[in-house]
């Protein structure tokens, strides 16, 4: 039963993999291409390169993966306390939904390099960044989840004795809860580009410095290496919090 | 634990819509009245109304002397049309929702509803989620829930109105103890004109929209024998006739308007 649910994508993957290999060592890519062939690299050197760099490489993505987990984690964070303050106050939702909406607007390749001249190379700018483009998806579905809560349920508990704090905690909760995890698998999988717009602006360390480095030095291999790990970086996140989501969702 | 519920001239509007055009009843301590009416006749209006649930346009309604919101809001225990059971709790949690709420641990709370799940024929489902129950069940969790607020007053919308006919007649057997145990006043809206009278020691008829309190009669609460012999007996059938042209004269009158 399993196999039948994770078969297909393995086999696809599995099956391009091998075109690009047969490709790509056979020089026809690089000839189609005009290039020389170490520029067009087969999945094999890829992984050679991945297992003899691998000190290098899992160094930078540690760095890479700690912006990722402190800017989502201040999106989460902020994205909730702003979608409960919305569901509580008519006023606050109508003054602040442009801005929410206006966060999203806002193209983070411009706003990068001044948040770089603003806070420097260390954490900070990535963390801002990539909490910047994570917050939208968490406030939005969040929102969403809340606007499904069921009137007559809410009624229900005050005529037995339930007071605000109470329902917010019995039956608004548990209602958003589907849409909190859905912004937040949207927001896991945009979070790495965030990490690397972040550090393309400016930075010293991290999957994305190296990839700008090795891009300027022609090694196209370690390149591909680097951006094999960033997707496993938000495959992995993703499928962290669908478990996650199976584990607390359970009466779906 | 017994309380008198009572309205006059009670009138509400939504906007440009007049729901209740002037309501007036009375409801003893421990009595049960039915509110019988076409759709749209401001029966559950009227019911969030008296629990507190709405301010009213016009007009007095009072629960056990307290005339406002929060002090019937206090009084009453309102149950709505749908069980509005949590799907996130087992049914042993939804039943004691009332008790938690009212700040007893979960234990006390699950022990107290576990009784009740043995006297309701609920024993074995104390953990089963919400949509593993059939309707009848759900209906009797929320029963359940409904009771252990203890309140004085319940306020009953159509509580089996979604149930098929069979189960229907069935909790309307197993009602009539469990209400008489509990004491409370009870206002019941239905628009099932057998179960009025089965149910109710008095029916109040409502006229369409704008609802008015057109007519009371007695009900047949408390009558002898199992729940088939009473619904044939001759006096039932004239009730049943009696309450079914009240209803009928006022539709026409409706219509003809």
């Amino acid at each position: 039963m399993k196999a039948r649910i994770w078969l297909p994508p393995l086999l696809l993957v599995l099956f391009l993999l091998g075109l690009w290999q047969l490709a790509a060592s056979s020089g026809f890519l690089a000839d189609v291409l005009g290039l020389e062939d170490f520029l067009v690299p087969a999945p094999s050197e890829i992984a050679d390169v991945l297992w003899q760099d691998r000190d290098l490489i899992f160094d930078n993505a540690g760095t890479t993966l700690v912006e990722i987990a402190a800017g989502f984690g201040l999106a989460l964070i902020s994205g909730l306390a702003v979608a409960v303050a919305f569901r509580g106050s008519d006023l606050v939702r109508r003054a602040g939904y442009p801005l929410v909406v206006a966060s999203q607007t806002i193209p983070v390749i411009v706003i990068a390099p001044v948040l770089v001249v603003w806070f420097g190379y260390g954490i900070w700018p990535k963390l801002l960044i990539i909490s910047l483009i994570c917050f939208f998806p968490i406030t939005v579905n969040t929102l969403d989840g809340l606007r499904r809560v069921d009137p007559e349920a809410v009624r229900m508990m005050r005529s037995l004795d339930g007071s605000r704090m109470t329902i917010f905690r019995r039956v608004e909760v548990p209602t958003a809860l589907p849409g909190v995890f859905t912004g937040a698998r949207i927001a896991a999988a945009v979070a790495v580009i965030g990490a690397v717009f972040g550090e393309w602006a400016g930075s010293d360390k991290g999957l994305g410095h190296l990839i700008l480095q090795d891009n300027a030095q022609l090694m196209t291999a370690r390149m591909f290496a680097s951006v094999f790990v960033l997707s496993l970086i938000a495959i992995s996140l993703y499928a962290l919090i669908g478990l996650l989501e199976r584990a607390v969702v359970r009466w779906r | 634990m017994t309380a008198t519920v009572s309205a006059r001239g009670l009138t509400h509007r939504f906007g440009p819509l007049d729901v209740l055009g002037g309501v007036d009843l009375e409801i003893e301590a421990g009595a049960l009245l039915a509110l019988a009416g076409p759709s749209g006749s401001g029966k559950s209006t009227l019911l969030e109304i008296t629990g507190g649930l709405r301010e009213q346009s016009g007009g007095l309604v009072e629960v056990n002397g307290s005339a406002d919101a929060a002090g019937r809001l206090r009084g009453c225990a309102w149950m709505p049309q749908r069980d509005c059971l949590l799907p996130w709790y087992s049914a042993l949690d939804n039943a004691s929702l009332a008790l938690v709420n009212q700040g007893k641990s979960r234990r006390e709370a699950r022990k107290s509803a576990a009784e009740r799940f043995e006297h309701f024929g609920l024993e074995g489902f104390e953990t089963a989620r919400p949509d593993e129950l059939s309707g009848g069940m759900r209906q009797r969790v929320a029963f359940i829930r409904t009771l252990l607020s203890a309140k004085p007053v319940l306020l009953l919308d159509e509580p089996l109105a979604a149930l098929d006919a069979i189960t229907r007649a069935e909790l309307q057997e197993w009602l009539t103890p469990v209400l008489r145990e509990s004491g409370a006043t009870v206002l019941l809206v239905t628009h099932d004109v057998e179960e009025a009278i089965y149910l109710a020691d008095r029916v109040t008829v409502l006229s369409p929209r704008p609802g008015r309190s057109i007519a009371t009669i007695d009900g047949m609460r408390g009558s002898p024998g199992r729940r088939d012999e009473v619904v044939s007996s001759p006096a039932f059938n004239r009730k049943r006739e009696e309450l079914l042209g009240l209803l009928r004269s006022d539709q026409a009158r409706g219509a003809a308007r």
